[in-house]
């Protein structure tokens, strides 16, 4: 139930839609034989990889159920704790920025880098300002920004767009990343291989250049401390070291949902993360930073962009708890073979379906909600257990309400009617033996009509029975 | 001892020897089998769809159908988890306390085919005897909400004459997931064609389950495409001994 006038992300910017329905642009990858090669590979390896890396810890479930707890409490009294970190960021230097939506993010981020007189920046990688698409923003305000991971950099190169949180480029071989190399990066060189530790000395040199001209530098943040105002990123590369040390101008843009209460609990999260995600027992590089440090301007924006909306629902705000894992990504059947494009946000995935209908309002990704077997594979491994499918369950109820008077709604109706009474439903039973017709030849139906031919699209189904089992039993 | 049968409204009406198979086997070990004829359907597809309102008759009926029952047994692993895991939630949804509590009660008392078998009646070989190669899929339902873990598996090991070999992938979802076959037919499709080929790697004449549900999904890929591989429901194959097939 989201209420009236609470902020959503706005149409128009950012990437939070889908494009086309789920059931079109999943079939369309379905079909492309590259991807599902890709996919399939990449999801298989690190999900037998993080299974190894979550069963060395012995506690676990017992980690899982703080990491839970922990953002739950956040949850509950986000209002304290959002006032808590910015007092603390302003009395370290800070200047701290309330964003409704992502038309005023990217407004404020634009504005704060005319004020340097700068025409480019670096970026960490942040799924934040995919979200709110500051890039696209920034180009339209004559700011280039680069992006400095090198999944997100192959990402830009190719003129694309993430297809995972975690692995942006997951949908990509190496064949194909030096191809994009070869034509989009100036300062490639010619002889360039597919192999991984040329590709990335190639990125490398390439980046190097960015970081030591950039004088304005953007990230998003994993974790922020409300007690101390201390910001953490997570990341395996050093380029979020180096965007973070380098310029003089640091701007972070976070969404309001990040916060932990203390030091204490970032023990839980720095456990829970890089297992669940890289399946590293440490992430390689951890940068805190509280306030501006001596010679930098620092600015944090905080970005609602309809997370106080999804705060409003008791069923659904639990997706909150999120912290960009994607171990839910790699162990669902439905993504390991759409890829991440099908479900159109850059949150895709079970988390995706379950986070981008309620930051948009569920009208305007109406089939997300949908886009799962509910097999509960992601709520297995989700590191802060949200229970996924039962959330995907309710939302599903929600776009229901959403779209009103349908013929699947009459349909569903008619059938409780017909079902939530013994007489009728036995007769309806004895009814559907009038369905062996349309399997007489074959002693199966293979073709159904209507909204049923989805089914014998790809499966056939057997003969209705001469008897159903209650007037077995009553013949008995 | 007694129990009643829920026979779910798919087996009822498409797959009717799932549940005379269920009620063979219950009574070769001892049990009197009710039948509560006013039961239908346990509206998991209602919920599940977008429509637990409309589930709310249902649960209504399904409570006032089982109330007076000690122990029901259900031959669906999915049914069992809506009745656990919805029920009451659907109750509530109503504001009937009284009703979300009867749900409670008879949830309590509401046991998946293997379960009972295995856990209250402590029962592990029925007595079968089923003289082919057999692989088995652990459905999503039954693996991840009621974790009825290795119970389907043992009751299959003390079949005779079974050949059972491991499914690779065993735990990756069939892609049936009720109206998700419906409205992502593609993606359902290939989830599907990827079962069909670890089936088809062990070499196995059946592929068993305990829902019947998802095995209607593969078994009709598996017929579409020709395999020569045939679905058995776990209660077929524990129904079948030397003397009867």
């Amino acid at each position: 139930m989201t209420f009236l006038g609470m902020p959503t992300a706005p149409p128009g910017v950012g990437q939070l839609r889908q494009e086309a329905p789920f059931p079109v642009a999943a079939a369309r990858a379905l079909d492309d034989s590259q991807l599902r090669r890709n996919l399939g590979h990449a999801t298989s390896t690190i999900r037998a990889k993080r299974a190894a890396a979550v069963a060395e810890v012995p506690d676990w479930q017992e980690l899982r159920a703080a990491g839970a707890a922990i953002k739950d409490d956040v949850l509950a009294h986000l209002d304290r704790y959002l006032l808590q970190l910015e007092e603390q960021v302003t009395a370290r230097g800070g200047t701290v920025h309330w964003a409704a939506d992502a038309n005023e993010a990217n407004q404020i981020v634009a504005d704060l880098i005319h004020t340097t007189g700068e025409t480019s920046v670096v970026k960490v990688k942040s799924m934040a300002t995919q979200e709110i698409g500051l890039n696209e923003a920034l180009a339209a305000a004559g700011i280039e920004a680069t992006e400095t991971d090198l999944a997100e950099l192959i990402v830009q190169l190719g003129h694309d767009r993430p297809s995972h949180i975690l692995v942006p480029a997951i949908h990509r071989n190496r064949n194909q990343i030096r191809d994009i190399f070869l034509r989009e990066m100036p300062d490639a060189p010619a002889q360039l291989s597919d192999e991984p530790a040329e590709l990335a000395a190639a990125a490398r040199a390439h980046l190097r250049r960015k970081f030591l001209a950039a004088q304005v530098a953007i990230s998003g943040a994993n974790f922020a401390i409300a007690e101390t105002g201390t910001l953490a990123v997570v990341e395996s590369e050093g380029n979020g070291r180096m965007c973070l040390t380098l310029p003089r101008t640091l701007i972070t843009v976070m969404g309001i949902e990040k916060i932990l209460p203390s030091w204490r609990d970032l023990e839980v999260f720095l456990q829970l993360l890089p297992r669940s995600s890289t399946a590293e027992r440490m992430n390689p590089y951890t940068s805190m930073w509280s306030g501006a440090v001596e010679g930098q301007d620092f600015h944090l924006v905080l970005l609602d962009n309809g997370r106080t909306a999804t705060l409003a629902d008791p069923r659904g705000r639990a997706a909150l708890r999120c912290i960009r894992c994607s171990a839910c990504l790699n162990v669902c059947p439905v993504y390991e073979r759409t890829g991440g494009h099908a479900y159109g946000s850059v949150y895709p995935g079970p988390i995706g379906a379950v986070l981008s209908p309620q930051l948009t309002g569920v009208a305007d990704n109406p089939d997300l909600p949908f886009a799962s077997s509910l097999c509960g594979a992601c709520y297995e491994v989700c590191p802060v257990a949200i229970d996924i499918p039962s959330m995907l369950v309710h939302l599903r109820s929600r776009v229901v309400d959403y779209k009103g008077r349908t013929p699947e709604a009459a349909a569903m109706h008619g059938l409780a009617w017909t079902m939530s009474d013994p007489r009728r439903w036995t007769w309806a039973l004895r009814a559907g033996r009038a369905g062996r017709l349309l399997g007489r030849h074959h002693d199966r139906i293979r073709h159904l009509p209507g909204p049923l031919a989805a089914w014998t699209s790809s499966r056939d189904l057997p003969r209705p029975p001469r008897q159903t089992f209650r007037d077995w039993w009553r013949s008995r | 001892m007694r129990a009643a049968l829920f026979v779910t409204c798919l087996v009822d009406g498409v797959v009717p020897q799932v549940a005379k198979a269920t009620v063979r086997v219950l009574e070769r070990v001892g049990v009197t089998v009710d039948m509560p004829f006013q039961q239908t359907c346990c509206g998991q597809m209602h919920v599940n769809t977008g429509y637990p309102r409309e589930a709310i008759p249902l649960v209504r009926n399904h409570v006032a159908a089982f109330e007076g029952y000690e122990a029901i047994v259900v031959p669906s692993g999915s049914c069992t988890a809506a009745i656990r895991h919805q029920h009451a939630d659907v109750a509530r949804l109503a504001g009937d306390a009284a009703l979300a509590a009867a749900a409670e009660a008879i949830a309590a008392r509401t046991w998946e085919l293997s379960e009972f078998l295995v856990d209250v009646l402590g029962v592990t070989d029925v007595g079968a005897y089923f003289p082919h190669r057999v692989t088995y899929h652990p459905t999503c339902h039954s693996l991840r909400l009621l974790r009825v873990g290795q119970r389907p598996l043992r009751l299959l090991r003390a079949v005779q004459g079974i050949d059972l070999v491991e499914l690779p992938g065993a735990e990756q979802c069939c892609g049936f997931g009720g109206t998700f076959a419906l409205k992502n037919p593609a993606v359902s499709a290939a989830m599907l064609a990827d079962k069909i080929a670890a089936m088809r790697r062990t070499g196995a004449e059946f592929a068993t389950a305990g829902d019947a549900s998802c095995l209607l999904h593969i078994g009709g890929g598996l017929t579409r495409l020709s395999t020569g591989i045939g679905t058995r429901h776990l209660a077929e194959i524990l129904a079948v001994t030397r003397r009867e097939r």
